[in-house]
């Protein structure tokens, strides 16, 4: 059942980003990718990461594309009638790099035989001690990333003296 | 594991190779090359959520969790640099910003 859930959520994810990505309206594009993330995080649920899961709900399609939403309000970059998508030429060459890539990554994955996994099943309260234990000092690192962040972003936004 | 890791990988190469197209088509409008980098780290955050789970250590969710950080604080600067830009050239394409060029 599970295994089902998996295979129609991944189609679920590439149609949403392939209509994120094709869409010439951003408002639309960014509805589309709000959509996939909402099916990668049912996915990383059945992965056994249900804390990424609603952290991937929370985060992404909550506080990232907001953020989005609202500077291309305030830049009012949602006009219909300026909206346009790329001519057809300019889609071959990525398309092509993007082809290579996969066919190169799908070969090595099919043709890669699985080492045998531990038994046993992920808790929060391994996840818990793995991340404030062993990567305790990657938590402040991170800490310290987001308040330059802040700041980076509060120097840039802030208007002009002159 | 309910899945092969293969499966696992096989749709984060996809996911990621439409962030590329993403990237690299959409010159015109920023705000959809910095959506193309999103759809990239999601592939790389499938990436390691299935590798923890085929190997039964809880290390990648916390490099997706740190991704996850990371992108927060690259996404506030990048639109911030945005916001910046299109106040100075009055546009969102990428092509109109080559002041350093010129």
């Amino acid at each position: 059942m599970e295994t089902y859930l998996f295979y129609i959520l991944a189609v679920v994810t590439v149609i949403g980003t392939i209509l994120a990505i094709t869409e010439k309206h951003p408002v639309h594009a960014i509805v589309y990718l709000v959509t996939s993330f909402f099916s990668l995080a049912t996915i990383f649920y059945l992965l056994a990461a249900p804390l990424v899961a609603m952290f991937e709900v929370i985060i992404y399609a909550g506080a990232v594309m907001v953020l989005f939403m609202f500077v291309i309000m305030m830049l009012d970059l949602g006009r219909s009638d300026e909206a346009r998508r790329p001519e057809l030429k300019q889609w071959i060459l990525p398309i092509i790099l993007a082809g290579i890539i996969l066919t190169s990554i799908g070969t090595i994955a099919t043709g890669y035989a699985a080492a045998p996994h531990a038994s046993g099943s992920l808790t929060i309260r391994d996840f818990a001690e793995t991340l404030f234990r062993k990567y305790g000092v990657a938590v402040e690192l991170v800490s310290m990333q987001l308040l330059f962040a802040v700041v980076g972003a509060l120097y840039l936004g802030r208007k002009a003296k002159s | 594991m309910i899945v092969p890791l293969a499966h696992v990988l096989v749709l984060a190469a996809v996911l990621f190779g439409l962030g590329l197209v993403c990237t690299l088509v959409w010159r015109s409008n920023v705000i959809m090359l910095l959506i193309g980098i999103e759809i990239m780290l999601n592939a790389a955050m499938l990436v390691f959520v299935g590798g923890s789970n085929h190997w039964g250590v809880a290390d990648g969710q916390v490099f997706a969790l740190i991704i996850m950080a990371m992108t927060s604080a690259e996404v506030s600067l990048a639109l911030a640099l945005v916001v910046y830009l299109h106040r100075r050239k009055n546009t969102v394409n990428v092509d109109e910003f080559r002041e350093l060029k010129d």
